[in-house]
């Protein structure tokens, strides 16, 4: 039984061929509709996101499964006290398999310890949210039609944004893949991916306060949202969060077939102007987001 | 200069950074022991300049995990009838179950209390332990 807690417990020809799957359903829907007939799949959401847990109960309905579940932890028997081990092992004699959401780092890992289903990491605090990964990865591939040598810009709360962090870690392992690293002083990247990961693998990077000066060279611009619960102090983040809007003048000077893609909820770091662009991808972003985790609960299930 | 009598059926525990005897007589529970324990501390060493010494009066059963993670450099003489029998190899554990807590205050060890503590070897030539939760490097 396999489990998704963090985006690199996946390999890059599994993730190839997730992909291949997404692309299949998006080209026949109907082929899958009756896959998981029967199965259910339980959203357990011991903290509130609902752009996540409704992503998940589609795709389980689009391939003709049921979904039960919680979506914060008020109404769930965590309120009660009751730990994630218990919870998941009881939930087990009601679903075929779990998408977890909580609060703490490493409750998904936790409960896939225990858990006699297959466990899909849905979110745990600023640690790991690999389905909003393999999202990102279907949004580029299909826009882009690879990984290898793309030269990828990504703006915003690098220091923070746990999903700039696990879409390094996971562009990192193809060839030739270029980032640029585009944030304010006070939310650079952190250290430690920088050594461990850039570094490490001798991977070409470079450091900018700049959106402006490198956007000619960009394939891939994801922007990231600078939230407001990261600061300390309210003047710190109203000074930062309009540092980096996207608007259409800043566009002016990219490439004609870069794609946009942000992780969504936007605040205003993209100006609604720039929807109607042609390369504005992230609302396609957001309905791959289904797609990739039908093919993803069709693997865990092992549903030919 | 001055003298503790060596043992004849026992553990010396040497090569202890010096200033860190009694961390580690701590974290091995020396404390709790009846029999006779020495911590000797800044003695001189051609090696390190000064050390710190743990002599054990008796054969008892030691985390080697414990040392290992301390400080792999400790050497570990177990002596029989006053003769160094064996030196145990010291190596940095792969994992690590209840020695060292997580002090990510977001890891789910913080609210599940039952939880063990546990840290995997992830970076061997650094030294660096992640917590198997949460990720965070043990400090
Ligand atoms: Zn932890």
């Amino acid at each position: 039984m396999r489990n998704l807690i963090d985006i690199l417990d996946l390999t890059t020809s599994e993730i190839d061929e997730l992909i291949s799957v997404a692309n299949d359903i998006i080209e026949s829907p109907k082929k899958y509709a009756h896959k998981c007939d029967g199965k259910k799949l339980a959203t357990l959401f011991f903290e509130p996101s609902t752009r996540t847990r409704l992503s998940f109960e589609a795709a389980m309905y689009e391939l003709g499964g049921n979904v039960l579940g919680f979506s914060e932890a008020q109404s769930s028997s965590s309120a009660k006290g009751e730990s994630v081990a218990d919870t998941v092992k009881v939930v087990g004699y009601y679903a075929d398999i779990i998408a977890m959401r909580h609060p703490k780092e490493g409750a998904p890992m936790v409960a896939s310890m225990k858990s006699d289903i297959p466990i899909i990491n849905a979110g745990d605090g600023g640690h790991n949210h690999p389905t909003q990964t393999l999202t990102d990865l279907l949004t580029i591939y299909r826009e882009k039609g690879r990984f290898d040598g793309l030269t990828v810009g990504l703006c915003g709360d690098l220091k923070f944004g746990r999903t700039v962090h696990s879409l390094i870690g996971a562009l990192s392992r193809y060839n030739n893949v270029k980032f640029v690293l585009i944030s304010p002083n006070e939310l650079t990247i952190p250290e430690y991916i920088k050594k461990e990961v850039l570094e490490a693998k001798n991977i070409e990077f470079v450091e900018t306060a700049s959106l402006d000066e490198v956007m000619p060279e960009l394939d891939v611009l994801y922007m990231t949202r600078v939230q407001r619960e990261r600061f300390f102090n309210e003047q710190d983040y109203i000074r930062l969060k309009d540092s980096y809007i996207l608007t259409p003048e800043k566009l002016l000077s990219a490439k004609k077939d870069m794609c946009i893609l942000h992780p969504l909820p936007r605040v205003n770091e993209i100006s609604v102007a720039v929807d109607s662009d042609p390369r504005a991808k992230y609302f396609v972003q957001a309905q791959n987001g289904k797609y990739i985790r039908m093919a993803l609960i069709l693997k865990l299930l092992e549903v030919e | 200069m001055m003298t503790v009598s060596s043992i004849e059926n026992g553990i010396v525990l040497d090569h202890i950074a010096a200033g860190r005897g009694m961390d580690l007589y701590k974290a091995l529970g020396l404390d709790e022991l009846s029999c006779l324990v020495a911590v000797i501390t800044n003695a001189y060493s051609k090696k390190m300049g000064r050390k710190d010494i743990i002599k054990i009066d008796a054969e008892i059963d030691l985390n080697l995990d414990i040392i290992g993670y301390f400080d792999p450099n400790i050497t570990v003489n177990i002596i029989k009838d006053g003769v160094n029998t064996k030196k145990p190899k010291i190596e940095p554990p792969e994992r690590i179950e209840n020695i060292i807590r997580c002090k990510n205050p977001r890891c789910i060890t913080t609210v599940e209390q039952e939880l063990p503590h546990v840290f995997k070897l992830t970076d061997r030539e650094n030294m660096v332990y992640r917590c198997i939760y949460c990720e965070s490097k043990a400090k």
